[in-house]
């Protein structure tokens, strides 16, 4: 490091070189209540120690306290926030410290990466003057233009290319990506000891993702820093930390080292969160297990185990006091389960412990797919928005090639999934075959019946067969009607008798697994799992035969997103649906999927049958979509070699020559100048591949190869 | 409401399903209910409610008759035999606060309500239509809103004198829609991108009732403090209208006159002032209360909602 003397010497890191960096102990966080309502006990008894380089993982669904704790040792919770129990950095109780005090800590002995890297730089400044800001703020002695060479070094360190010109950018030139890397050199400017990363990819696309994870390894080795990595997302801790802590319900359940976690898993709840994500590496379409109930209200828990009312293994000593965290197995490993050493004696695992659902076989499975009918067709359709400049006389100063001719067919009873990072268009399809308008380009013919050439009485009755789920159960149902409304919705609208109403209503509470009851409350009442129920409720109360889904359950929980899918799942089999259903979560695809559609830049440039695709992915983008996405997997997941794209996406309004993808491909870089060249002038189309049944991708130089 | 009315066919038709089903209330019962629950929207109707008795009722229960003057006592502070005392001409002030009182209330509210019944509908229609729809409907609201709205009424008015204190109350809507309108143009471009638009565009919800079902709604607590604000201003624009002469005219009465009136002696004669102003103080916070209320009462994110 060229850096200044920056290592601050704490006062025992001389003496005791195994003394833990960072030590939590006993912490809790109670949000006192405004009002008559009660306290939130965010977090609830938190210890973990933190060595020097450790990568500890922190996982938890939402609301389990993982952000919660973070924040707390550095600090930056509102002050009404009660903390208590102890934060030790170098032995230094940094609880109680006042805000000056803590600044002189903060950024430079402990230093923190935010999950919204659009939120987290000021828009006003450049980004090169804001680190050299981080830097000169622990150091007021060094020169500015030592400040200002040693952000380039930083710049340059996390992987922004060109990083003297890019010092003078302001944050919105920069892509999500680049503004967490950004983050991430505003976090070890001053080589801190420890860097806590809350969440620091969930806003990120795969293979951006992926490229963050590398800068981070990056980062902890060029600081030697401990890291402690809050996330949701199983398979980043899988290959990313050393030792995981799962909490639950404000409290850790489960410590260990993560071999242990994963593979000897003794407590229910982190079984069942393991058993609840879908895997990209499974071929069997196995149902996935879902943990039943929602997390318990940190404002009014049970007096037993938070989790005993969720848990397949309650007993009554479950629900009478809170079980500690207790050594099982290895020596590093505990967790806090009254029946741990049962588990661990019979060597339960998720699948032994927790119901596994029917899910009924397809009745149309043994039909050939040439043989169904076709629900959907879309045929080079294109959508183009206009960049228009003036205020007054506008012109034209340019086109969006948002969706830019595409085709692909659904058949009855089959599952498509249309899966591509953010802004290559999936969504934009959606909606141009929504709107039954004639496309500008192209034919979209929705059971039999062409988009745009069609009277108003026909629209309507495609409108009946064609139904939307959308992505965000916030948005999604109006807040101000109550359930029964809104189910009852389409019901009214397409005419049904008015008697047999309220009869339907609740049959399709039921079906979607919710109460007849629930009818009367409304939205808000509600967790995010429950009102998607209620979307697929409201999307199947005409039983349409095209159900399309969009993003149905990014924005949920692993473990209530298992019982959506199977769900959807079921209803597929039970009511003969086909689903068009978009996602940029590849494993929740493969998990649902008959077919798959891989979208870049506006283009499909692979299409096929799942298995083959996933098997076995022949287009370069594919292969590294596939390769970035981590497996809950430690194993697996560390004897991976990842496909690491660089760059982010072209700007879609002035895509690429030729093939779109040539600027980040990895093939491309491979190849030889005269085949090159190819790439550079002639688009490639979906072409299939020989040999394979139905799989076709978009590559001049396609080539098939295993990669899970 | 054609709604509610289905509604409660719902809930009152006999259920195949037996006795273990719940009763689903219609959405304005629950929301009739949950405005009762509130203290605040009971005060404000109670004082409204008495309000508008005492100004009906009083003119009946006073010994002084509308028209009457009493010749010996000019500008005679409150007495057992003029409750409120009397002014220059030796008219019973009870008596026409009372009259005056009946006048604002009607003005003031009718106007309000179709302000902004209006304002929401050209708002929304525009909003959710855009292209021709919304230029035409704009440029209406950008003409109506350049005119100098107090000469036209000033000018209009001699010409409407015959037709009643009616055309008055629309015309007072007709000048005040414009702001708000515009204000609901913009939530409702936001509005119709929400998923439960779409989402009701996409099973073939027909566009005029997307409108009022989803849109209007969701904007409702605008609409509402909206409409609280427009009692008070119909009441002031009618104020200075008839303070200039071209309001409520000389026989008849409203607060705003009176309070003209009073206004140049409220020194030296305070019981021509006080009392109609007083009134009107009491009648705008009463009509703030309910829209409190109701904006709590429609909005189930509120955090004063308790269910």
């Amino acid at each position: 490091m060229t850096s200044t003397e920056t290592q601050p010497a704490g006062p025992d890191a001389g003496s005791a070189p195994d003394a833990p960096v960072l030590e939590v102990t006993d912490l809790h966080v109670t949000f006192p209540a405004a009002g008559q309502g009660r306290d939130v006990h965010a977090v609830r008894g938190v210890s973990y120690q933190l060595r020097r380089g450790e990568i500890l993982g922190i996982v938890g669904e939402s609301g389990s306290g993982k952000s919660v704790s973070s924040l707390a040792a550095m600090g930056l919770l509102p002050e009404y926030a009660e903390v208590t129990g102890s934060v030790r950095l170098h032995g230094r109780e940094l609880l109680g410290l006042d805000d000056r005090q803590l600044a002189k800590v903060r950024g430079r002995t402990i230093s923190m990466v935010f999950q919204d890297p659009l939120s987290a730089l000021t828009p006003v400044y450049t980004v090169g003057d804001q680190l050299a800001e981080a830097v000169r703020v622990h150091n007021p002695d060094l020169p500015k233009a030592q400040a200002a060479a040693r952000a380039v070094e930083l710049l340059r360190l996390v992987g922004i290319p060109n990083a003297e010109q890019r010092y003078r950018a302001f944050p919105h030139e920069f892509s999500g990506g680049m503004r967490q890397r950004v983050m991430i050199a505003m976090a070890m400017a001053n080589d801190p000891d420890v860097i806590i990363c809350d969440e620091p990819t969930t806003a990120l696309d795969v293979t951006i993702q992926a490229q963050i994870l590398e800068v981070l390894k990056t980062a902890q080795r060029e600081t030697g820093a401990a890291i402690v990595m809050i996330t949701h997302d199983l398979g980043v801790v899988a290959g990313f930390v050393d030792r995981v802590l799962v909490m639950y319900a404000g409290r850790p359940v489960e410590l260990g080292t993560v071999d242990d976690v994963y593979y000897r898993t003794r407590m229910p709840y982190t079984m069942g969160l393991l058993g609840s994500v879908p895997r990209l590496d499974f071929q069997d379409k196995a149902p996935l297990v879902p943990i039943k109930g929602t997390p318990p209200s940190l404002s009014d828990l049970p007096p037993g185990c938070p989790f005993a009312p969720r848990c397949p293994l309650v007993r009554e000593e479950c629900t009478t006091g809170e079980p500690p965290l207790v050594r099982v197995g290895a020596e590093t490993h505990q967790a806090a389960c009254v029946r741990a050493a049962e588990i661990e004696a019979n060597e339960w695992t998720a699948a032994d412990i927790y119901p596994v659902p029917e899910i009924p076989e397809d009745a149309a499975a043994g039909t050939p797919r040439e043989d169904r009918e076709v629900v959907l067709e879309v045929d080079d359709l294109i959508k183009h928005h206009p960049l228009m400049k003036g205020a007054v006389f506008k012109r034209r100063v340019g086109t969006v090639y948002a969706v830019d001719g595409i085709s692909f067919d659904i058949r009855e009873r089959e599952t498509l999934g249309l899966v591509g990072e953010s802004g290559c268009g999936k969504s934009t399809t959606l909606m141009e075959i929504l709107s039954l308008n004639a496309p500008q380009r192209g034919r979209v013919v929705v059971l039999g019946r062409e988009s745009g050439r069609l009277g108003w009485r026909d629209r309507f009755a495609v409108r009946r067969e064609v139904q939307v789920v959308f992505q965000d159960p916030m948005s999604s149902l109006d807040p101000r009607m109550p359930v029964f409304d809104i189910i009852a919705e389409p019901l009214r609208t397409h005419g049904h008798p008015r008697e047999a109403l309220r009869s339907r209503v609740h049959e399709l509470l039921r079906l979607v697994g919710l109460e007849p009851a629930h009818a009367t409350r409304y939205p808000a009442e509600f967790s995010g799992g429950q009102r998607q129920r209620i979307g697929i409720a409201r999307a199947l109360a005409l039983e349409p035969r095209l159900l399309v889904l969009d993003e149905p359950v990014s924005a949920l929980d692993v473990s209530i997103q298992a019982g959506v899918i199977n769900l959807l799942d079921e209803l597929k089999a039970r009511l003969g649906l086909s689903y068009l259903f978009v996602a940029h979560d590849l494993s929740v695809i493969r998990h649902l999927a008959d077919r798959v559609a891989v979208m870049y830049l506006g283009r499909i440039v692979e299409i096929g049958d799942v298995d083959a695709i996933y098997g076995a992915p022949a287009h370069p983008y594919t292969q590294a979509l596939l390769s970035a996405i981590p497996i809950p997997d430690p194993e697996k997941e560390r004897s991976r070699t990842h496909i690491v794209l660089e760059g982010d996406l072209p700007n879609p309004a002035n895509p690429p020559s030729g093939c779109r993808f040539r600027t980040r491909c990895q093939k491309f870089r491979q190849l030889g100048d005269d085949e090159r060249q190819r790439c550079l002038d002639e688009e490639p189309a979906v072409i299939p591949l020989a040999g394979a049944a139905d799989h076709g991708a978009a590559c001049h130089y396609a080539e098939e190869r295993e990669l899970l | 409401m054609s709604m509610s009315a289905e509604r409660a066919a719902v809930v009152t038709g006999p259920g195949p399903e037996g006795g273990d089903e719940t009763r689903v209330p219609g959405r304005w019962s629950a929301v009739g209910r949950q405005m009762l629950r509130t203290r605040r929207v009971v005060l404000g109707i109670g004082l409204i409610a008495g309000l508008a008795a005492v100004s009906w009722i009083g003119p009946l229960v006073s010994p002084w008759e509308f028209g009457d003057r009493d010749f010996a006592a000019f500008l005679q502070p409150p007495s057992p035999d003029h409750w409120f005392g009397t002014d220059n001409t030796g008219r019973d002030i009870f008596t026409i606060t009372m009259v005056g009182m009946q006048k604002s209330l009607i003005i003031g509210l009718l106007a309000a309500v179709i302000t902004t019944v209006l304002a929401a509908i050209v708002g929304s229609f525009a909003g959710y239509f855009l292209g021709a729809t919304d230029k035409v409907l704009m440029w209406i609201t950008d003409l109506a809103l350049v005119l100098p709205s107090f000469l036209i009424l000033a000018i209009l008015y001699p010409a409407l004198r015959g037709q009643g204190w009616l055309i008055f109350v629309l015309l007072l809507a007709a000048f005040a829609w414009m702001v708000t309108a515009k204000m609901v143009r913009g939530m409702t471009i936001s509005l119709k991108e929400r998923e439960y638009v779409l989402a009701a565009r996409y099973m073939g919800v027909p566009a005029w009732k997307i409108i009022f079902r989803h849109i209007i709604p969701n904007m409702s607590s605008l609409l509402i403090v909206d409409a609280t604000i427009n009692v008070s201003s119909a009441i002031i624009a009618e104020t200075s209208l008839s303070y200039f002469g071209f309001g409520v005219q000389a026989p008849d009465v409203s607060l705003g006159s009176l309070i003209a009136l009073g206004a140049r002696q409220a020194v030296t004669h305070p019981w021509t002032f006080v009392f109609c102003t007083g009134l009107l103080v009491i009648l705008v916070l009463a009509v703030n209360l309910v829209g409190d209320g109701l904006r709590d009462a429609l909005d189930p994110q509120s955090k004063s909602r308790r269910i």
